[in-house]
């Protein structure tokens, strides 16, 4: 247990210090830093989804009006590595999906760079592709980054035995995170020394994935990114547009290239979480305790890069049951590069999951709730260790209370107004409560207060603010007197701001710097002084499983003539350890929610089978919720510190908030119609009659 | 093939030399560095680079710049005075009806234009009497707020706060 911290401004609200400058389009994103007489890029892209770019004539391009270079894998720089499927892009005339890169034009105006583009004539030696994932595709295998598969007792004669049972399937879509910034990147070469202005969440780790590829020393790049428009993992792992950028710019030193991918390319460039197959199987004695636990589960990958989408994670160590057997596969085909969305693995298994213990709630005549309290393990059934503090019961109850659960009729098809269908659901959340060692931060003092440095991100998760909090609170002092630096490798090492890890992380080295200024430098140090603090690994994390918990409960209406579904409105309780700023807590927490109600009823990639490419590639077809969409959201937590979370007591929240949310909605939906809904998003067919 | 255009943008006279392919937003941000406005989408879907053109909301990435010859451009920054919020600036601030920020200069203009058109009792598609005049309730706050995404799902406060914006300016 680590000594807490003694708080003031952490646990107050705090209106966000990047605000003003927001709300007038001051702050400035990656495409808006002023630099002086820029070029602009328009890749180039595959046209088809496996084979060969047997030749590119570029000729008409090169001598366009503006046109100051073309880049493809003819004249590309060499790279220093090529492991990384995905970043290693033009070192060949091998495609591996439809929208690879293939080259770049660089002009002076963007008009004019994006009429060369189209120019460009490449001619195709083209393969056969295979882009369409199924349960019993032949080259489904274990992934190679993947947790392992769980085997425990015998599922099949438990499930066998078993008073109630289900053995369903359930899916997911692809889906894109889609933030509001698109992807940019605007590259300048000077000497052997690169400077890149980008939209990351982590400039420390993309300069550390970069270098290497490059074959730059990491001293030699500068990353810089104070601002960045929404990420939701996808611009956790750098991804080929800033290679691309990067590349190209080495033809024009001294000169920076301006790159915003384009919402149609940000479908094949920027990640996606994978669709997965779920096949979920439950074995439980008559009063629902579970004897049997089976979840199988697929998720596509990518030819080009493996990345499993776990969705079996959150099985592992949710529910107890002495029999259980886990096991995720990937099938990798000829698709763009699946990455990290809001919540990798959680978000969707928690669908199946929880769907699917709504199901054997239904078979076992146990309402919802108790269902899952009955199950509550008292000690993480994958590590045998003692959980930090498994609070999900009383996130389900508080949450019920104020929901008003008890209004709920368990008889699905009973609750109607004016025509429509009125239901309720509820569904857990968890999340990991991670901690990721070597971020540093340093603290100097000023003649107007503390300098703190580090090179955090905030991609709208309220860094600026929380942080300066925290070292307002770490140095005893109002957070007027903290002038805080993030967003800039010239800044001490930061971890990256992915998996809810960056106010644990960032937090505990700021802390510790605090400490290292009092105890070099005495309770009042002289200006000029300064000192530096690490955030080690949580060593708690040996000790117990450390994770957050939730519960979501949702009311939609359903229209049985039209199918038409409505969210009603949608409550999540949750635990999340202390929370350092309730305004921005709040709307990450009703933010993830909320894109759970687009993972519930809005959101799926289309793939198009014959030409590989996402056909709904914009923001007109791939839908995400509206502001009519959303009515009534709110947010709530329980009231506590985590002992083991760092000094702050507080788990993240940036992830915990979509994990669940969708699962509520299709339980609601049950309750409503009668009808189960397995195969995400839920579209109005599903309540017609066939 | 550049072509003169002459624009008023938050207050200040621009005369510019621009490519008949150009849009308004294009324009203002990498032709006059005006980023105020963002580029979301380029398509007119998602909302991020509304302006005001002669008082009345655009999508400016949909416009050509060269058909705006002589239009008078508010972007958000060009709300308020320097140093000053507008009073929808600080409704959204005091609400948090933002995370990231980046399309909160299209929210704000978004919303701006959206109460003027309510108070020239101009109806939605959720207005029940098309002939009286328009009371802001929530439902046609999100209704006519509802060409402007956002992905971090700041939509309540978003509703919260134009409609605190609605009753101080009333």
């Amino acid at each position: 247990m680590s000594d807490l911290l003694t708080t003031t401004s952490v646990g107050t609200h705090q209106v966000r210090l990047d605000g003003p400058d927001k709300v007038r389009g001051r702050a400035p994103y990656a495409y808006e830093h002023p630099l002086t007489d820029p070029l602009y890029l328009y890749p180039l892209q595959a046209e088809i989804a496996r084979g060969r770019a047997a030749h590119i004539d570029a000729s008409a391009a090169e001598a366009a009006e503006g046109v100051v270079y073309v880049l493809t894998a003819d004249n590309a720089p060499e790279l220093a590595s090529t492991d990384d499927g995905e970043l290693a892009i033009l070192r060949s005339a091998e495609i591996g999906f439809r929208g690879q890169y293939l080259g770049a034009v660089i002009a002076t105006t963007p008009e004019q760079a994006r009429h060369a583009a189209e120019l460009v004539d490449i001619t195709y030696d083209q393969d056969d592709h295979d882009v369409e994932l199924r349960e019993d595709h032949p080259a489904a295998r274990e992934p190679e980054s993947g947790s392992g598969d769980v085997r425990t007792g015998d599922v099949d004669t438990a499930l066998a035995e078993a008073a109630v049972s289900i053995d369903e399937r359930y899916s997911t879509p692809m889906e894109h995170n889609n933030p509001m910034e698109p992807h940019t990147t605007v590259a300048r070469w000077d000497g052997d020394s690169l400077t890149l202005w980008t939209s990351t969440q982590g400039v420390h780790p993309a300069r550390s994935t970069l270098a290497p590829v490059l074959g730059v020393e990491q001293e030699k790049i500068r990353i810089i990114s104070p601002h960045v428009g929404g990420g939701f993992g996808s611009k956790g792992l750098p991804h080929a547009d800033m290679m691309l950028t990067a590349l190209a710019a080495q033809a024009v030193p001294g000169r920076p290239v301006k790159y915003a991918v384009t919402r149609q390319q940000m479908f094949s460039i920027t990640g996606y979480r994978a669709p997965t197959l779920q096949h979920i199987r439950l074995g439980a004695r008559a009063d629902g305790t579970l004897t049997a636990f089976a979840y199988d589960a697929i998720s596509m990958s990518s030819q080009t890069k493996e990345f499993p989408e776990e969705s079996t994670k959150p099985g592992r160590m949710m529910y107890a049951g002495d029999n259980r057997r886990l096991t995720q596969r990937v099938v990798p085909l000829d698709v763009p590069v699946p990455s990290w969305m809001r919540a990798p693995g959680e978000a969707p298994g928690m669908v199946g999951l929880e769907i699917a213990m709504d199901e054997l709630a239904v078979a076992a005549g146990l309402d919802p709730i108790e269902l899952r309290v009955r199950n509550d393990p008292t000690t993480d059934p994958d590590t045998g260790l003692p959980f930090n503090q498994r609070r999900l019961v009383d996130c389900l109850r508080e949450g019920a209370d104020r929901f008003g659960w008890e209004k709920r009729n368990p008889q699905p098809r009973t609750r109607q107004e004016n025509g429509w269908f009125i239901g309720m659901g509820v569904a857990s959340a968890t999340y990991p409560a991670g901690r990721q060692p070597g971020s540093v931060a340093r603290i100097r003092r000023t003649p107007e207060g503390f300098e703190v440095s580090i090179g955090a991100a905030d991609l709208g998760t309220g860094t600026w603010t929380v942080l300066s909090q925290t070292a307002a609170d770490a140095l005893g002092v109002p957070i007027g007197q903290v002038d805080l630096r993030i967003g800039d490798t010239a800044l001490p090492n930061a971890t990256v701001a992915g998996g809810s890890t960056g106010l644990a992380s960032w937090s505990t080295a700021i802390v510790s710097a605090a400490q290292e200024l009092r105890s070099e430098h005495g309770a009042d140090p002289a200006i000029g002084a300064e000192a530096q603090g690490e955030a080690e690994a949580n060593p708690a994390a040996e000790k117990f499983a450390l994770h957050s918990f939730g519960a979501h409960f949702a009311e939609v209406r359903i229209q049985p003539t039209t199918g038409e579904i409505r969210l009603d409105r949608m409550f999540g309780m949750f635990s999340a350890g202390q929370i350092v700023n309730p305004s921005t807590a709040r709307s990450q927490l009703i933010g993830g929610m909320t894109m759970g109600v687009g993972m519930a009823l809005h959101e799926k990639g289309e793939l198009d089978p014959r030409f590989g490419h996402v056909v709904n590639h914009d923001l007109a077809e791939y839908h995400v919720p509206v502001n009519a969409d959303i009515t009534d959201i709110e947010a709530d937590w329980l009231d506590e510190k985590d002992p083991h979370a760092g000094p702050l007591g507080a788990r993240g929240v940036g992830e915990i908030g979509i994990v669940g949310a969708a699962a509520a909605i299709a339980n609601a939906a049950f309750n409503a119609t009668g009808v189960r809904v397995r195969d995400l998003p839920i579209f109005g067919d599903a309540f017609l009659p066939t | 093939m550049g072509h003169s255009l002459h624009l008023t943008v938050d207050g200040q006279e621009h005369t510019l030399v621009v490519d008949s392919r150009t849009t308004l937003l294009d324009a203002l941000r990498d032709r006059l560095g005006v980023m105020s406005a963002k580029k979301g989408c380029d398509h007119g879907q998602c909302g991020a680079c509304t302006v005001l053109v002669d008082g009345r909301r655009l999508n400016s990435c949909l416009a050509l710049a060269l058909t705006h010859d002589g239009a008078e451009v508010t972007t958000a920054d060009g709300l308020a005075p320097e140093g000053e919020l507008s009073t929808l600036h600080r409704a959204f601030l005091a609400l948090d009806a933002f995370q990231c920020g980046y399309c909160t200069p299209g929210q704000v203009c978004s919303a701006a234009g959206m109460l003027a058109e309510a108070a020239d009792d101009a109806p939605s598609v959720v207005t029940e009497d098309l002939e009286g005049p328009v009371e802001l309730s929530e439902e046609e706050i999100r209704e006519r707020m509802s060409g402007n995404l956002c992905r971090c799902g700041a939509y309540v406060n978003i509703v919260a706060a134009v409609s605190r914006a609605a009753e101080e300016s009333r």
